[in-house]
Formats: structure tokens, sequence, C-alpha cells
């Protein structure tokens, strides 16, 4: 047999390049900005001693993106895209809001109401009726897109402009800010010094992981990107398997929302999660999974959201403005689209080939 | 002649369709709100839709050329382009050479997206979705707040009426009559030119226009740049109404276009449909969301998923008349 060395393997792997892009902006980084990866433990006291600094700010604020990628890595392995993370966050971050709200039923609303460290409704309720919100989003998406035959990129962007409206629906159009303290726990919280939210992100991608790979879902995705038809014929539902990686970005994005409302501090229907549906499909796309489907790896897609959330803090701390950075990250999707398609690699080959018949020619 | 009528019907039966469903929603809005029956309400969709219109138009082209053809970069380049001019003008720069290059702008954007998905194979949406976000991200980093305009010539575009004749107390404005003409372009176009015989052929199969010869490459790069062409007109006249630029308009704009092109009656997948069925999918939209106006109690977010029920409602529609022409 023959031993890779680990080193080779690596670079074979799908984390890789993801790996130097992230290398790249964290050198970048250390010259421009010198206090850049400076950590330190803080007393905090409400949650203890944690670590800070800007590593672990990254991997805080970047877990909902992370979860995201996640999500939206199964759905482009189909072959699809799904265009209502975005939606999806804003849908479970306004049903965790309204529950919490203690000022529930008839009673008289009062500021002193509104603001009080207290809820009617059950902390494992809320969770549970939050993930239950964006998964239903999920499944609803799968349905029209599996059942209802229709193109993924239509049937998400229904729920991407209506998921909006239907955001604000929940919180009747008002941004409800969240004074129900237990509640923060998900996005301020630390656990052996360390942000819950990397926590969460560890246990869906092992989730995750234990599902793709330990079980067969994992082949069926793949095989349903690179050709539905005869998935179809070989014998595999691949309705439901469809089905089911919408579902699974549902979920994906409903903890987001949970993780970016409780961080935040409070759901706003207009702007929680926005253009996150650009960022995830960045970040798919950098760890390497095709847009057509087919191979894919969740570990890869993982460090391209690292990537892309560093890069942000990075180019924040330049003093760019956020708006303006959605035209620099359009073209650097594009710029990775175009070195993974066809035509580049075919130019590729075309040039090594001329190169070797050169080398031919010259013996 | 049962034979004729039933070719006739089956020709434009979801055209008639689409039509009967406009004058239903119409009637059953006048007869909610008896303020409707005013003929100006009417006009008023031409006006209030106007830049939807245009949009509309370039995205039914490109829907039409198929291969999975869709244009999700519209409202990014409306707002992109009002931005951009007003920020032109701010500087003082004239209105005559500031609308030519908005034009040129839209079209090159178009040409560079038609390119892109032409030459290196790469999905429309994903290419588009990136015009879309480059687009919006450009028209913030022209300015990050919303530029007014206050041209002489841009307002006596915008605020002079024109009067309908014969029907007294109506009118419309300069501006609303850019998006009929632009009709009555692409009607020329899509059925008595090559260009728009070419698309259909595509539309229908790619594959087998490429054998027949048909230019299928240049005419998939110019469809489009005409739907960017369509995009800048669409931005240009919404700049007008509004008298502003700002990168956060026209948000939601490319769903309103897609529902207004699928409740006309254009089959998704391509080749089927024509712009004329796209002007009453726009008057649709446009008369429900005047009855939500007209309603008052229903509040602004009702319209995003009224336009959201109603896309899916034409998309099921459209998939059983699909499934029936198959069967028959």
């Amino acid at each position: 047999m023959k031993q890779t060395s680990f080193l080779g393997r690596l670079r074979r792997s799908q984390a890789f390049w993801p790996l130097v892009a992230w290398v790249l902006i964290l050198v970048f980084d250390a010259i421009v900005e010198p206090g850049f990866f400076r950590l330190g433990i803080i007393e905090d006291p409400v949650y203890g001693k944690h670590l800070y600094g800007n590593l672990v700010d990254i991997f805080n604020n970047g877990a909902p993106l992370m979860l995201v990628a996640l999500g939206m890595t199964l759905v482009i392995a189909t072959g699809g895209v799904d265009l209502s993370v975005g939606a999806v966050i804003a849908i479970s971050a306004a049903m965790g809001a309204v529950l919490i709200n203690p000022a529930l039923g008839n009673q008289l609303i009062t500021n002193e109401i509104l603001t009080r460290n207290a809820t009617n409704t059950p902390l494992p309720l809320i969770i549970l009726a939050t993930l239950a919100a964006g998964t239903v989003c999920g499944l609803w998406n799968g349905w029209l897109v599996s059942r209802a035959g229709i193109q993924p990129m239509v049937a998400t962007l229904i729920l991407m402009v209506a998921g909006r409206g239907i955001a604000q629906l929940i919180t009747n159009g008002q941004i409800m800010t969240i004074y129900y303290t237990p509640y923060f726990w998900f996005g301020n919280g630390y656990i052996l010094g360390l942000p819950v939210s990397i926590f969460i992100v560890a246990g869906v991608l092992l989730l995750a992981w234990l599902l793709v790979r330990k079980t067969a879902i994992g082949l069926f995705i793949e095989s349903v990107g690179i050709n539905a038809k005869s998935t179809y014929y070989s014998g595999i539902n691949e309705k439901n398997v469809k089905l089911l990686a919408y579902t699974f970005c549902g979920f994906c994005g409903a903890i987001a929302g949970l993780i970016l409302s409780s961080y935040v501090h409070s759901a706003d229907g207009n702007n929680n999660g926005l253009n996150y549906e650009l960022d995830a499909i960045l970040a798919v796309v950098m760890g390497g999974t095709l847009m057509t489907g087919g191979r894919f790896s969740l570990l890869a897609s993982v460090i391209g959201a690292v990537v892309i959330w560093t890069f942000t803090v990075t180019v924040y701390s330049l003093g760019v403005p956020a708006n303006a950075l959605l035209a620099a990250k359009a073209i650097l999707v594009l710029l990775v689209i175009l070195l993974y398609s066809d035509y580049t690699r075919r130019l590729m080959n075309r040039v090594f080939e001329r190169r070797g018949s050169q080398h031919d020619a010259a013996h | 002649m049962m034979q004729r009528i039933r070719t006739f019907m089956f020709r434009n039966g979801s055209l008639l369709l689409t039509f009967g469903v406009f004058v239903l929603i119409y009637f059953v809005g006048t007869q909610l709100y008896p303020a409707m029956r005013k003929p100006q309400v009417f006009f008023n969709l031409f006006i209030n839709d106007s830049s939807l219109l245009l949009v509309s138009i370039g995205m039914t082209m490109v829907i039409l050329s198929g291969g999975g053809g869709i244009d999700l970069s519209v409202g990014g380049v409306i707002a992109l382009t009002g931005t951009a001019s007003a920020a032109l003008l701010r500087g003082g720069a004239s209105p005559y050479l500031v609308i030519p290059l908005m034009i040129v702008m839209g079209i090159a954007l178009g040409a560079l997206m038609g390119t892109i998905i032409q030459t290196l194979k790469v999905q429309p949406f994903i290419v588009t979705l990136m015009g879309y976000y480059f687009a919006r991200g450009m028209a913030y980093i022209i300015s990050l707040t919303s530029v007014t305009i206050t041209n002489e010539v841009y307002k006596t575009f915008a605020l002079t009426p024109i009067h309908i004749p014969f029907i007294p107390k109506a009118y419309i404005y300069p501006t609303t009559l850019v998006g009929p003409i632009m009709l009555v372009v692409a009607i020329y176009l899509s059925f008595f030119t090559r260009f728009g015989r070419t698309i259909y052929a595509m539309g229908n199969n790619e594959q087998s226009a490429i054998l027949m010869g048909l230019p299928v490459a240049r005419t998939k790069i110019m469809v489009y740049a005409f739907s960017g062409l369509c995009s800048a007109l669409g931005g240009i006249v919404f700049s007008m109404s509004l008298l502003a630029g700002y990168g956060q308009h026209a948000s939601g704009m490319e769903l309103d276009s897609i529902a207004a092109v699928v409740i006309g009656g254009t089959s998704l997948s391509g080749g089927v449909g024509n712009v004329i069925g796209t002007l009453f999918g726009v008057l649709i939209h446009g008369t429900i969301v005047s009855i939500l106006q007209f309603n008052g109690t229903l509040s602004s977010w009702w319209t995003r998923i009224g336009v959201g029920l109603l896309t899916l409602i034409a998309l099921g529609v459209q998939s059983i008349f699909y499934l029936r022409t198959k069967r028959s």
C-alpha cells in the first residue's frame, strides 16, 4: 500500500485552498494590525472567566454563517441552491423574540412589562419553536423543489422575499428587543472559557458528518447532484434526498437565527441575516463544492465561512463601510466560480498539453 | 370554424386567462372600493409600475431564451443607475449626457453577464445574483445615503402631466410612456425579427437551435444586454419618479418581475409565452398593490407575502396547463 504523507493528503483535500486563503488573510492582518492575534482571559460578571480576542470573536460572530454554510453545502451538493437562508434566519429570530415577549395575552402593555427580564414561555419551548419555525421553512422549500418540481432558485426566491414579510408579520412590524437574560447564553455565553456558539457549530458539524459519511445519505446526495434522473433509475428516492437537504438547510438557518438574535438581543425582520445567502454560497464555493452539485465537503465549507468572516472583519478594520463590501464579495464569488469552471479547466489542460508537446519536440 | 376557434384558444389560452384574471381582479377592486372606479386609478397602474414594466419586458426575453435563463440583477441595476445618475447630476453633469451614459452602463453590465454565462457556461442565476450584489454594492460605494435630484430637466420629465384626450381629469407623466414604447419595441423584436425567432427557437431546444445554424451564442449575450438596457431605463424612470437615487431602492423587484412574467403565461423553462402577457402580469401586480392600498389597514409587509403567494399560484396554474398540453 502506498503511504501518502500528511502534507500530500492535505494538499489533495478540499479544505486545502480555503486554508491557504485563511492563512494569507491572517498574515495580512498580522502585518497591518500588530495586535490582531492578542488573546487574553477576562473575568465576566455573568459568564465567569473566558478567553477574549479577535480570533475568538471571529469564531463567535462567524458561527451563524458557518451553520448556514453547512446547510447550504448539502443543498448545493444536490444541484440546487437556497436563496432563502437570510429570510429563514429572520423568521426564526422573530419566532424566538415573540415567544419571549412577557406581555402576552390581554395584559396592558407597558414599558415596565416589556423590559422585564422574564418570559411566559419556558426556555426549552422557545428554542424548540425557533428551531421548528426554520425547519418548517426548509420543509416548505424542499417540498416546492422535490414535489412541486419548481426550479430551486425560483422556489427559494419566493421565501427569500416573502419570508421577510412573514418575519415582520410575526413581530407585527416591530424591531423586538429581548430582555430575557437566559436567552443571551447562546450568543454570548461561554463553556470552559470558549464561546457557546463554537460548541453548537461543532455539534451540528459532527451530527451532519455522521449523517452523510457514516450512512449512505452522503452518497445519495452526491449522486443526486451528479445526475438526479439516473439516481432515480437506480432505485433511490431522489425526491426525499432533496427534501432532506432543504430541511436540514432550514434547520441550520434556524439555529443561526437563534444564535444571532441571542447575540444582538433583538429580532429585526428586515435586517436579521441580511445578505447571508451571498456569504453562504461564497463559503460553499470556496470549500470546493461545485455549483452544479456532486462532491462536497462539510469541513471545507465551514473553513470557507471562517475565511469569509476573517475577510469581513479585516475589511471592516480597514474602515470600509459594510454595504460597500457587497461589491467586493460579489466579484470574489464570481472569480472562484470561474476558477472552478469547465472552461478554465480545459484552458489549463490545453496550456499544459502544449507545454508538454513542446517539451517532446525539444527532445 | 370551431377548429379555428380551438386553435386560437390553444395558442392564446394563457394570454386570455391572464387578461381575464386582470379584468376579474380589477372588477372585484371596483366593487370593494368605489373610488377605484375613477379612470385615473387605471392610469396610476402604469405610472406606479412603469419601471416594473420595463424590467419585466427584459426579464421576459431572458426567460424566453431558456437554458435556466433568469436575470436576478434587475433590482440592483435600478439602484445603481438611480444612485449613479443622481450623483452625476449633483456633480453638475448634463442630463442629456447622464441618460445615455446610464443606458450604455446597463447594456455593458448585461452584455458582460451574458458573455460570462455563454462562454464560461456558468448558471445564469449565479452570475446575475453576483451582478445584483455587485450593482447594489457599487451603489453604496457611490453614496451610503439617499441622493436627491434637483435637476430641472429631470423635474420637468417627472412632473409635467400629460392629459389623456377624451377622459376628463386623467393624466400620465412623460416617464410613464417609456414602458409602453419599450413594450412595442419588444413585441416587434420578438415577433417580426430573426433575433426574436432565434430566442424562441433556443428557448425550446438550444441544441437543435445550434444544429439549425442559428447564432445562439450571440443571441444569448444580446438577450442579457437587452435586459440590462431595460433595467437601466427602469432605473432612470425610477429615479425620475422619486427624484432620488439610493442603494436600497427597488428591493425585491426581481421577484416582482419574475412574478409578473410567470403570471403573464411565460414558462420558466423557456420558449413559451410572450411580452403581451407580461404587460397583464404587471397590471395584475399593480392592481393587487392598489387594492391593498385602498384597504388601508393592511401593513406594507402584506405586499411581499402577497407577491410571493401570487407567484406560487401562477406557477401552479402553469404546471397544470403544461401537464394538460403534454397529455393532449
